[in-house]
């Protein structure tokens, strides 16, 4: 219907956009009926989403008419960025962008790395910057899930660590049910990807690779291949994340820092 | 076989007292103890020495500053101030996990972990490599009046029960101090009688060094030598229980 109405690229998306933006906003009113009040994230998330979208479509015109070694300046961004964006999760430990960015850089940064050099990812422009950029992203999701399981137990069961901790017990050990639990957290979603592939949903990836005409079948088992590679890098993200928060959550004395009613400075006064 | 239980008298009011004129060694000494968070002092320079086979209770309202006090002796916190020292050596000298082997804690709540009592008890020396022998489980668990108890799952276990497993857990470190932290503050009358009287034999046969806080006068007089007095952070009175508490 709105391609009838709108001829022209430009104003058809902005049109399109609107329909889904009023769409979402419906949905945050439906919450506010049950008193759930993110009008605020909701907002800003769609209009940070949005400009960030067309900035990148704007990049990718420019990156795709220069040299190859762009896109690892590119993706190197997009790290540090999904960095900044997973350590929101874990409020009120120190040094959580250091370990957001360790996670994503070493499960993304491998992932894109080996897979290049298998040539299973085109290295190219317009084939690395896309599909390096869905790693990143689904291994954000990863690490900032994770990170916020692991955050969340930690404030839970601070009895019991203390427990372990006043028995003698060393802090990486008091930990290893919370890091089990958080690392099924992040990679939950994945697994899921992987069970409902093709049943439940036809990614964009392999949609696309068909719609340009790519053999259907092949498009097929290269977004599986895409899948698994994500389910990798989300995994590899969660372990190393965990790996390297958990020294954040104890002082040099083992003690726990990450307390539900106290914050990191008064522990460590 | 581990360290047998040490027969001896029961524990009795007045025995720190007379320990002291004896010249018997203090275990743990709290010198200046403060502790201070975004500018409210919690703590505020406590000092106190317990010895062997005493147990110094530590008394005061809401807020006092009695668990703040608590936590810092095994350094689950930090003091802003202050030191504790064991036998003579400063705590800060021994390595945390060393420490609190040797400075035993059990909470107000007891968090015991999921799974069976006997697992519970064998935690804390499977943490520095040592297993307990089935009859050094049955021993603890007898010392805590829980015969019979070790193949019981800790979901099973009464408020008291739970209570008295904790204190087992903490004795199978063989501490030679034990933190109690309102050990029977959530038991009826008769749980606590329970409690209370296990408490008293294991410092009287284990030899140990113990600081309880309580809120409950009655219980301090039953139990305790030495009575402390917390009030805002602060030190409000010290000395014999039935002196300080009166009789």
């Amino acid at each position: 219907m709105l391609s009838q109405i709108f001829h022209n690229n430009l104003a058809l998306g902005g049109a399109q956009a609107v329909v889904a933006l009023v769409f979402a906003l419906s949905v945050m009113f439906l919450a506010r009926r049950w008193a759930i009040h993110m009008e605020r994230e909701v907002v800003v998330s769609l209009i940070r989403g949005l400009v960030q979208i067309i900035a990148m479509g704007l990049v990718l015109v420019l990156l795709l008419q220069g040299p190859a070694w762009t896109s690892a300046l590119v993706l190197a961004g997009m790290t540090v960025a999904a960095a900044n964006v997973s350590r929101r999760r874990v409020r009120g430990v120190p040094g959580t962008f250091r370990v957001a960015l360790g996670g994503i850089g070493i499960g993304a940064g491998s992932v894109i790395v080996l897979m290049t050099a298998a040539g299973v990812i085109e290295a190219e422009i317009s084939s690395l910057v896309p599909v390096g950029s869905m790693i990143i992203a689904s291994t954000m999701n990863s690490t900032a899930l994770a990170l916020e399981r692991f955050r969340s137990d930690v404030e839970a069961h601070a009895g019991l660590i203390e427990a372990g901790l006043a028995l003698g017990a060393g802090p990486r050990r008091t930990l290893v049910p919370y890091v089990r639990t958080a690392v099924q957290a992040g990679i939950l979603p994945h697994m899921n990807s992987l069970r409902s592939l093709g049943l439940v949903w036809i990614p964009g990836l392999m949609t696309g690779m068909v719609i340009s005409g790519t053999d259907p079948v092949y498009a097929a088992i290269y977004q599986f291949v895409v899948i698994v590679m994500i389910f990798s890098s989300g995994g590899l993200a969660a372990l190393v994340s965990l790996f390297l928060i958990s020294p954040h959550v104890f002082s040099p004395a083992e003690q726990l820092l990450l307390h539900p009613q106290r914050s990191f400075d008064d522990a460590v006064c | 076989m581990r360290r047998s239980p040490v027969k001896s008298d029961r524990h009795s009011p007045g025995d720190s007292e007379e320990r002291r004129l004896g010249g018997a060694q203090p275990v743990l000494r709290a010198a200046q103890l403060t502790r201070t968070v975004r500018g409210h002092t919690l703590v505020d320079h406590v000092s106190f020495t317990v010895y062997p086979r005493d147990l110094l209770a530590v008394l005061g309202p809401s807020g006092a500053g009695k668990s703040s006090l608590l936590r810092m002796l095994n350094r689950l916190d930090e003091p802003t101030a202050g030191t504790v020292y064991l036998h003579h050596r400063s705590y800060r000298e021994i390595p945390p996990r060393d420490l609190r082997r040797r400075v035993g804690f059990v909470s107000q709540r007891s968090y015991l972990f999921p799974g069976t009592v006997g697992e519970n008890l064998c935690f804390g020396p499977e943490q520095c490599g040592s297993t307990l022998q089935e009859e050094e489980v049955a021993a603890l668990l007898e010392a805590v009046g829980l015969v019979g108890y070790g193949e019981r799952n800790v979901a099973t276990l009464s408020g008291g029960e739970v209570q008295r497993v904790a204190v087992a857990r903490a004795l199978a470190n063989q501490p030679e101090v034990l933190l109690l932290d309102e050990p029977t503050s959530a038991l009826d009358k008769a749980a606590r009688a329970g409690v209370e009287w296990h408490i008293q034999r294991v410092i009287g046969e284990w030899g140990l060094a113990c600081v309880m806080v309580t809120h409950d006068e009655e219980q301090a007089r039953r139990m305790a030598g030495v009575a402390l007095v917390l009030g805002e952070g602060r030190v409000e009175a010290m000395g014999p229980a039935m002196e300080v508490l009166g009789a």
